[in-house]
């Protein structure tokens, strides 16, 4: 039994980059649910944002114009989701769906028109990907143990989307629990009534929201396509938007438990990538398949109230209207 | 000539033309999409080089879901399209019920067997491409220790795999191999970020080349490869030119060959089983420009040795499906 073999570094170095796209779609979603909108169009707006940014990158040779493309498309997705689900009052979830199917569909038709690859973009080379950071002070402290190869191993040598990631936690945390318009942006999704009666507009502060959540997702969506891949294949983000889904439900929809709740999950997803340390490190053979399924399982687990509760937003999913 | 005479013989024109263009043949793609750089577009090239060859026209179409398969097939039966050639496993339940209702139609299917009169059906020895590319892997590999990264775990992948171990261990039996899948649902042909991350896994237990058979997923494994600066297969179409220098060779499985050899056989192809293996030219392995540096003469001679020898039958090497189980490799 070598338990702690289960915490290799590599296996926790994958975790890291495995858990980035996952906090990033976590905390979009965390903002729009706290509004009181529901989006299970994260998906699509990262899918959106992957290709655009992996498009935009391929023909400008510039990663950063591509991820002001990606933002760009997350957020003209989140506009539309706001426009259908805050303007004209329709059903959140339905409009989540469309966006998914719209960005699925999309994606591949703009890229086969753009490119003739059959849906894909171009292989990005040089100025067109995010390259690796070495951190400060690297190579002094690789020697000192323990600490060094986590530092020169782990913390260091990840795309910047990944310190950009890490330190929106604390910042959705400062934006929503000590300004002001984060108050109002709990407000709006506990008791929107309440926030209008104060002569604050619910409409805006919700634009406000899923905007935000359209900004997080496109970095989610350029970290996937110009940082962990050189380019966009259709349907490259399998799934992280419903698994970020369900990291917000097992955080509770807060923000430094997103945070453990992704890199919890993003542990799964790396360590379902190496039986040989499981088999290792346990003695017995894991299924792949019920680690793949455990981000899901987790969720439910906590939804059926065995380990705290679940609460979410009083009156998410539901349009505002101010008189009948 | 009134005017009614004129419109009949205008319309029998029509009519004629139109009977002509029904005979062309129609290929049917699976979900990986005609631009897939594998299996569809090595599919999609073979039509191509017949059509440009004869001067014809063939009608295709790309499925989007599940839900199409049989309606494809019955719209091009029913628009006499003949011979169709389907290129992949999963069209085998949608052409069992749509064959017997068509018996004028010949249908061909790729990589899997359906019993009726009126098909042929195609399949590939990739097992024995795999031997030739493990061979090459276990003799590039510094290490000793050599990777697979299959797509959706079903046993045409292991199959695969199995016969890419087998040409390692018979290279270096004291060689390591490790083997994984993406995924077990159709998203795992998709999934890059995933292949990715497999693929660095596999470098940190040692992996010096890898074997990518997993469609959309290996672009993925092939990028990481050429960034950590190891070797990597690629698989059913030449995929050596995605990063040259770091592309070692490529398992080439010749659908184009199959789609073109049905395509010109036409309506009156032979039907039943017929089996693309070395001996035929339907698999093999990829050299170009972009891996000339790569192989050295030793390696070349020694799977063109071993590739004659399984032509002859002097070498069998197993085939994972044929009963569900390989000797050298465990799932």
């Amino acid at each position: 039994m070598e338990l702690l073999s289960l915490f290799d570094l590599a296996v926790l170095d994958s975790t890291i980059r495995l858990a980035t796209p996952l906090l990033l779609a976590c905390l979009a979603g965390l903002f729009s649910e706290r509004a009181g909108i529901f989006d299970i169009g994260l998906e699509g707006k990262m899918l959106a944002a992957a290709f655009f940014s992996a498009a935009v990158a391929a023909v400008t040779q510039s990663v950063w114009l591509g991820l002001a493309a990606g933002i760009a498309a997350a957020m003209a997705l989140s506009a539309v989701h706001g426009l259908a689900s805050i303007t004209f009052k329709g059903n959140q979830l339905i409009s989540g769906v469309a966006i998914n199917f719209l960005a699925a569909g999309m994606t591949v038709l703009i890229a086969q028109d753009w490119f003739q690859q059959g849906g894909r973009t171009p292989s990005l080379i040089g100025g067109g990907r995010f390259p690796p950071i070495t951190l400060p002070f690297v190579d002094a402290v690789r020697g000192i143990p323990f600490i060094g190869p986590i530092y020169a191993e782990l913390i260091s040598g990840h795309s910047i989307l990944v310190y950009v990631a890490v330190l929106a936690v604390p910042g959705t945390w400062w934006i929503l629990f000590r300004t002001r318009f984060g108050l109002r942006l709990r407000a709006v999704g506990e008791n929107p009534a309440a926030v209008d009666t104060a002569g604050v507009s619910v409409v805006g502060l919700r634009f406000a929201a899923v905007a935000i959540c359209g900004v997080l997702c496109g970095i989610a969506g350029a970290y996937l396509a110009t940082a962990l891949q050189a380019g966009f294949v259709k349907d490259m983000t399998a799934g992280r938007g419903f698994i970020a889904l369900a990291a917000l439900i097992f955080a509770k929809w807060r923000p430094w438990q997103a945070l453990w709740a992704t890199l919890l999950f993003g542990y799964l997803q790396a360590i379902a990538l190496r039986p040989d340390i499981i088999e290792r490190a346990l003695g017995f053979t894991v299924q792949v398949q019920l680690l793949d399924a455990m981000p899901y399982i987790l969720t439910v687990v906590i939804l059926a109230g065995f380990v705290g509760k679940a609460i979410p937003p009083r009156a998410g999913g539901e349009p505002y209207v101010k008189e009948r | 000539m009134t005017f009614k005479q004129k419109f009949l013989g205008s319309a029998a024109a029509l009519a004629l033309s139109a009977g002509a263009a029904l005979a062309e043949p129609a290929l049917i793609f699976d979900l990986g999409g005609k631009f897939d750089k594998s299996f569809n577009e090595a599919a999609f090239n073979g039509a191509t080089r017949w059509a440009e060859e004869t001067g014809n026209n063939f009608r295709e179409i790309e499925l989007q879901s599940e839900a199409q398969r049989e309606q494809a097939l019955r719209r091009f039966a029913e628009a006499g399209n003949n011979p169709i050639v389907m290129a992949g496993f999963a069209f085998a339940d949608a052409l069992g019920q749509v064959a017997a209702d068509y018996p004028d139609t010949r249908f061909t299917i790729i990589d899997m067997v359906v019993d009726a009169p009126n098909v042929r059906s195609v399949v590939f020895n990739e097992h024995e491409g795999s031997y030739l590319v493990g061979m090459m892997a276990a003799k590039a590999s510094e290490s000793g220790t050599v990777g697979f990264i299959g797509g959706m775990d079903i046993p045409l992948i292991r199959k695969f795999a199995c016969g890419y171990a087998q040409g390692v261990k018979a290279v270096n039996p004291d060689a390591t191999v490790v083997a994984n899948m993406t995924g077990t649902t159709p998203a795992a042909w998709n999934d890059p970020v995933k292949g990715s991350e497999l693929t660095k896994a596999q470098i940190s237990q040692g992996a010096d080349v890898v074997y990518a058979a997993a469609g959309g997923t290996g672009v993925g494994v092939l990028q990481t490869a050429a960034d950590e600066n190891i070797l990597s297969i690629g698989v059913d179409s030449n995929q050596n030119y995605l990063h040259p220098g770091k592309v070692l060779t490529s398992m080439m499985k010749r659908v184009d060959n199959a789609v073109h050899q049905a395509f010109t056989d036409g309506a009156e192809m032979e039907t039943g089983f017929q089996v693309m293996g070395l001996a035929n030219g339907g698999v093999g392995y990829a050299m170009d420009e972009h891996n000339e540096a790569l192989v050295s003469e030793d390696m070349k001679s020694a799977v063109d040795d071993a590739a004659s020898k399984i032509s002859s039958g002097e070498i069998t090497v197993h085939d994972y499906m044929s009963d569900d189980s390989c000797p050298v490799l465990s799932f």
